[in-house]
């Protein structure tokens, strides 16, 4: 019997969310009798069943509450009264259900009030009668389409459904053949069942590991065959076990539309709820973890985030407002998004709340950005119910939900526009998920790197194309005409390896926009792991996001890309900061960061170049080069090589070795001979004093010193007199008119020669005001390059004013930028941009150029 | 006298407490039995490059990823020398499971609550944090460990 009533809560409680689901979209959909048909038969099923077992309390509920449908079938109308009845009444069966489920047995009480309410209902609504003046709310529609409910919609082409004198024998069998809620076969299974499981598999693949040590011991044993045909089997019962461990998120998200349901009638509000992307898979654990969390935040968007539709007409939104949920996959992280339209936080009571606290003073908190203002509801004691609700109006318990959140590894943040809306995007990292990584080796212990952030594997050596170069202690690897930094593993892990040659495979990894090599000694295979979280005592190593079970049994520690990349000093966080442009000046700056190329040539003060524009560093020997038509040259690569002196002081060395920068362009290089190659530092470039000798910008301070920022634009046409024209030559003979904005004076200064040879008119400006007034002048121009950091007016606002601009709408614009994120993309594909080209690319620019004068053109 | 992690014993007669005891570095601890889960031999150790010293690396023990903590390390012990392969005990703390590598495991010895006394006053402050008190046996002194404050090893704060 005990089981009997475990197997009746259980199915009970599942039959009941259903029922949930869809007496919301009945509601909506008051024709469709499939819906009806369906919830009629869970609940009668209820009803027979409880009477089975002998729970006379339930059974009159649902024996009411059957009652009440039953003249829906009829032809009532389903008002919002009505159903918000049966659904008060399905909660209170609910509720009987958790005591039994405690005490086995139903709890004391009587249920004559909802008895009452629904035999009166029942007796009220007449079939066929219009009650128009019952319409108390409508709500509007759940997800329909693009959303994957938890509950099969049954195919439109059904015939309608039977009405009222269809047998109820009938229909309890046909909810028990599983016609009713699901569309495949599955059982319940206990998760500690499923745990113990998979805990057996790994002793069973401990196992065989051991057998198969010993049969590779003797050689032509007869258990070879059987043993890996074991093998075999040992592998696809780990696999099956550990997919048994993942849920859809849908799990996570089945409630919420009764409970937006219930909210919007409770506050008059039409509230659209659209859900993502609910398959996505996450481990059970997360799961559970998550589900409050969530809950709770859509909660909070339709109390707090979404207006009253009064509201929402005067501020020009369609009335009804929109909760959206959204999960994917993202670079190794499940993202999940909430979102609202409603009126986004209010940035001057957190502040004023913030500051109320203690936690920041008056004077800092001028200074903080909006963004850096809601950072403050997370804050632990930012919230407590009762203040919030009626200080912020927002942000009830969300430190609560970080805290959670914080739990399982994960990360939340926030973007709120006033007026415009509020989103939540919670990043999960793979703890715990099922993940593909590859098994590297370095120096003698293996580890995991996550499958999605690898790009491409290389083998590295010590000849030939894919060369590991260093510049003192500072390894890149030229991959394809670029420089990729190389990050020593071996270092960063602070493992011995006795200085390991330049050789073995780099594993080109990539974060964000931020490409970097992780050299490793050997690469084994890939294998789908289970992520477990790190022990609380190395959690703090940011090089590892967790750690697992391999298939054979030992435990390896899974390589963080993020870690790695910050540890390289990489611009992963720069990237941040753009997005974050106003936070702060600092962080500008930040962005700004540019990668040095530092060398000394024909005297003791540095000189230093932007590394993204040098293709190869290269030290040949001296004896190589040779003298032709009066000019030293060198054999490169099956090509002449020509040798250009930085400066009258630089002699080319007779012998011993001769350090180069080497510029390539299609099949072309250049090299400027220097004396010493000095380091590659990461500074702010900023010159400061414009230089006077032709091939010197100007200088600028580098890591303290004094630096001569070398024009590249200079030295090229001294090799090939011919370098920018060679391919660019311009479409027709007239010049093109480009407006190039960019605060920096060395940019203005590189990319001018360099667009002029390539036949454009250039106008050099250093603001978006100067732009405004060029243009205002009359002057046209045909294409805008314009860069995005910049002080004052930033490249997305520009391009929005110019746009705005009944005038300049058309113009097109090419965006420049350091950091070429998705998110900066985006944010200028809105803003107006044609394109987007990355800082130091110049042969983009100018085919970008090309284009958008052609495209211009062709208009 | 100091009060003992949590009411484990509260269920026994009397007030006679079970210890594990083991040796580390010469001297013999004492673990409450209930603490402990069990006994094992540490074998295909990972290593964490990065990792507080006290950590010995991590290992699977039946399915689930165990943190060794090297007592002696942790206990700031001088090494005994004899390269020994070393046991461990397992035990749980805040719903992670730890290895403490000790030198040898020895006997479970029932003793009187009441006979435990206070450290010495003149032990050593950081040692003194780790131990619940002193039992005089017969031939020898037993220190009682104060698991949780073994385990609590202070990292740098996260970077992310």
């Amino acid at each position: 019997m005990d089981d009997l009533l475990r197997e009746f809560v259980t199915e009970t409680n599942e039959s009941l969310d259903v029922v949930d689901l869809e007496l919301v979209r009945f509601e909506q959909d008051p024709n469709n009798f499939k819906i009806l048909d369906n919830v009629f038969r869970l609940v009668h099923t209820i009803k027979g069943t409880c009477g089975f077992l002998g729970l006379p309390r339930l059974e009159t509920l649902a024996h009411a509450a059957e009652a009440l449908m039953g003249k829906f079938r009829d032809g009532a109308p389903a008002t919002g009264e009505a159903v918000t009845l049966i659904l008060a009444t399905i909660d209170r069966i609910k509720e009987i259900l958790e005591t039994l489920e405690a005490e086995q047995r139903e709890p004391e009480g009587i249920d004559d009030d909802l008895i009452a309410a629904l035999e009166c209902m029942a007796a009220s609504v007449a079939p066929d009668a219009p009650a128009p003046e019952q319409e108390v709310e409508t709500v509007t529609p759940p997800p329909q389409a693009g959303s994957t409910e938890a509950v099969p919609t049954e195919p439109e082409s059904a015939p309608p459904a039977a009405q009222a004198d269809e047998a109820p024998a009938v229909n309890n069998a046909e909810s028990q053949d599983g016609n009713g809620k699901s569309g495949h076969q599955s059982i319940r299974v206990n998760v500690d069942m499923l745990e113990h499981l998979m805990t057996m598999v790994s002793e069973l693949v401990l196992t065989r590991n051991q057998l198969l040590e010993i049969v590779r011991r003797h050689e032509d044993s007869e258990f070879k065959v059987p043993l890996q045909r074991l093998s075999n089997v040992t592998a696809e019962l780990q696999e099956g076990v550990m997919k048994t461990r993942m849920q859809p998120i849908g799990n996570a998200w089945q409630k919420l539309p009764r409970i937006v349901r219930d909210l919007s009638s409770e506050l008059g509000k039409k509230i659209n709820l659209e859900m993502q992307g609910a398959e996505t898979e996450l481990d059970r654990q997360v799961l559970d973890l998550i589900k409050d969390p969530l809950t709770h935040m859509v909660r909070n968007s339709a109390d707090h985030g979404l207006e009253s539709p009064a509201e929402r007409r005067a501020a020009g939104k369609p009335e009804q407002g929109l909760i959206r949920l959204a999960a994917y996959h993202e670079g190794g992280h499940i993202i999940i998004q909430i979102s609202d339209d409603g009126r986004g936080l209010d940035s001057a009571r957190i502040k004023a709340k913030a500051i109320a606290r203690g936690m920041v003073s008056r004077a800092d908190a001028e200074k903080l950005s909006e963004a850096q203002v809601h950072k403050f509801i997370f804050t632990p004691g930012f919230s407590t119910a009762r203040e919030v609700t009626s200080v912020s109006g927002r942000g009830v318990g969300m430190d609560v939900v970080r805290a959670n959140i914080d739990e399982i590894g994960g990360a939340i943040d926030v973007k709120s526009v006033a007026g415009v809306g509020l989103s939540f995007t919670i990043k999960i990292p793979l703890t715990l998920a099922i993940v593909a990584a590859l098994i590297v080796e370095v120096g003698g212990n293996h580890f995991a790197i996550p499958q999605m952030a690898v790009v491409e594997l290389v083998r590295a050596r010590n000849s030939g194309d894919h060369r590991i170069e260093r510049i003192r202690d500072t390894a890149v690897l030229r991959l394809r005409g670029k420089l990729v930094p190389l990050a020593r593993l071996t270092e960063m892990l602070g493992i011995d390896d006795g200085n390991a040659p330049d050789t073995g495979y780099i594993v080109v990894t990539q974060v964000g926009s931020h490409i970097f090599g992780v050299m490793v000694d050997a690469v084994f295979h890939t294998e789908e792991i289970v992520v477990k979280p790190m022990s609380s005592k190395l959690r703090h190593i940011p090089m590892f996001s967790g750690n697992t079970i391999l298939g054979d049994g030992s435990v390896i520690m899974i390589i963080d890309p993020n870690g790695i990349a910050q540890a390289l000093g990489s611009t992963v966080s720069a990237q941040l900061a753009v997005e974050e442009a106003a936070a702060a000046p600092d962080d500008v700056a930040d962005a700004e960061m540019t990668s040095l190329l530092v060398f000394r040539a024909g005297s003791t003060r540095p000189m230093a170049v932007p590394l993204s524009l040098v293709t190869r560093l290269e030290e040949i020997d001296a004896k190589k080069i040779e003298v032709s038509n009066g000019r030293h040259m060198v054999q490169y690569r099956g090509q002449l090589m020509p040798l250009v002196s930085m400066n009258e002081n630089v002699r080319v060395k007779g012998e011993g070795s001769q350090p180069l920068l080497v510029f390539s362009d299609g099949s072309r290089s250049m090299a400027l001979v220097v004396d010493e190659i000095v380091d590659i530092v990461e500074d702010h470039l900023d010159i400061q004093v414009a230089g006077d000798n032709p091939g010197v910008l100007g200088s600028a301070i580098i890591k303290g010193h004094a630096t001569e920022i070398v024009d590249v634009g200079h030295f090229l046409p001294l090799a090939f007199e011919d370098w920018f024209r060679r391919k660019e030559q311009p479409v027709d003979a007239r010049p093109r008119a480009v407006l190039l904005i960019d605060d920096s004076p060395f940019f203005r200064n590189m990319l001018t020669p360099v667009l002029q040879a390539a036949g454009f008119a250039v106008s050099a400006v250093g603001s978006g005001r100067e732009a405004f007034a060029l243009i205002n002048e009359g002057r046209r121009f045909e294409v805008v390059v314009t860069d995005i950091e910049m002080p004052e007016m930033n490249g997305f606002e520009f391009a929005e004013a110019l746009h705005a601009d009944p005038h300049t709408a058309a113009l097109p614009v090419i965006g420049l930028s350091s950091v070429v994120s998705a998110e900066a993309i985006e944010r200028g594909r809105r803003a107006g941009f044609h394109d987007f080209v990355a800082k130091f690319d110049r042969q983009g620019l100018i085919a970008s150029l090309k284009e958008q004068i052609e495209v211009g053109c062709a208009a | 006298m100091p009060r003992e992690n949590g009411s484990i014993m509260s269920n026994e007669s009397g007030n006679l407490k079970e210890y594990v005891t083991a040796t580390v570095g010469g001297l013999l601890f004492g673990l409450p039995i209930l603490r402990v889960q069990d006994v094992f031999k540490p074998e295909r150790v990972t290593d964490v490059p990065l990792a507080p010293p006290e950590i010995a690396g991590v290992l699977n023990l039946r399915g689930r990823i165990v943190t060794l903590v090297d007592l002696r390390k942790r206990l700031d012990l001088p090494p005994t020398g004899d390269d020994q392969p070393q046991m461990a005990i397992g035990v749980e703390w805040r719903g992670e499971s730890y290895g403490l590598l000790i030198d040898s495991i020895g006997e479970v010895l029932k003793l009187e609550d009441e006979a435990r006394e206070p450290n010495p006053a003149n032990l050593d402050d950081g040692f003194a944090r780790m131990t619940l008190g002193v039992h005089r046996l017969d031939d020898q002194l037993l220190l009682v460990l104060d698991v949780g404050r073994v385990l609590d090893i202070t990292v740098a704060p996260m970077a992310a």
